[in-house]
């Protein structure tokens, strides 16, 4: 019985690549992956927004109506609704003038009870040294 | 020997990043490794038979046939980033596996290392 930690790194732009929302899509995944695994072994993902990747979290997206898609931020939302860790570097939050009002910071409407935490690099570093594997998207 | 889980997310020809994933492969598999490979988004692309050679494009259809018949290189498409481009069951080449996202993930369970190419 073993737990593999993987660490989802979304820096990429929402909507100019397909990168962060196949990060989010990836990472939630990992609900399913017992499948393929011996009873017990488990892959855990977390997900940390960084760099340019933050601007995935913005609150308010309107993917469906700009591009007839799903929204990223639905996919945020669905990873705060299967408990995922999800961190938001408060750096670059605040180089682009962003606070945790203009953010998807739970998903309370469907029923999530996990919130994003928003904090220091230094606080992503120790997440990305505690996994076993680092996925940057 | 070790386990090598390769996971990509850019497309043949437009990014030379499937290239370089498809060498490292190759690498490892000729050190005796084992080398589970993934393909997301554009990356699908590579599971598209009847691709041909030209001088000014990447062609790495052959390279992954040698690599398949080593038998210690599993190939994978992500099925639902596959369909959505018109890749279809049909249309993948033999000894290519179609899955979802999980069996990436599952790979990386036992993996000696995960090399992750999510750009574009």
């Amino acid at each position: 019985m073993a737990t593999k930690k993987l660490a989802f790194i979304v820096r990429s732009l929402p909507y100019k690549t397909e990168a962060s929302r196949l990060a989010l899509t990836h990472a939630i995944a990992s609900q399913t992956v017992e499948i393929y695994l011996k009873d017990g072994d488990l892959v855990e993902a977390s997900v940390s927004y960084v760099g340019d990747g933050v601007l995935n979290c913005l609150k308010g997206q309107q993917g469906m109506k700009h591009y007839g898609i799903t929204t990223i931020e639905g996919h945020a939302k669905n990873s705060l609704l299967l408990d995922m860790r999800v961190l938001i570097c408060k750096e670059d939050l605040n180089k682009f003038g962003l606070t945790e009002d203009n953010i998807l910071m739970d998903a309370e409407d469907i029923g999530g009870e996990t919130k994003a935490n928003i904090v220091s690099y230094s606080e992503i570093q120790k997440e990305m040294d505690a996994a076993t594997h680092i996925l940057v998207c | 020997m070790g386990k090598l889980t390769i996971g990509t997310f850019s497309s043949l020809v437009g990014s030379l990043s499937l290239d370089f994933s498809v060498k490292l492969a190759e690498a490892a598999v000729k050190k005796g490794h084992k080398v589970d490979f993934w393909m997301s988004g554009n990356a699908t692309m590579l599971a598209k038979k009847g691709q041909k050679a030209f001088k000014d494009y990447s062609f790495l259809a052959k390279t992954i046939q040698d690599l398949i018949a080593t038998g210690n290189f599993q190939i994978c498409a992500c099925e639902a980033c596959a369909e959505a481009r018109g890749y279809h069951k049909e249309d993948c080449p033999d000894g290519f596996i179609r899955k979802s996202m999980d069996w990436y993930l599952a790979s990386t369970f036992d993996a000696d290392r995960v090399l992750h190419i999510g750009g574009d």
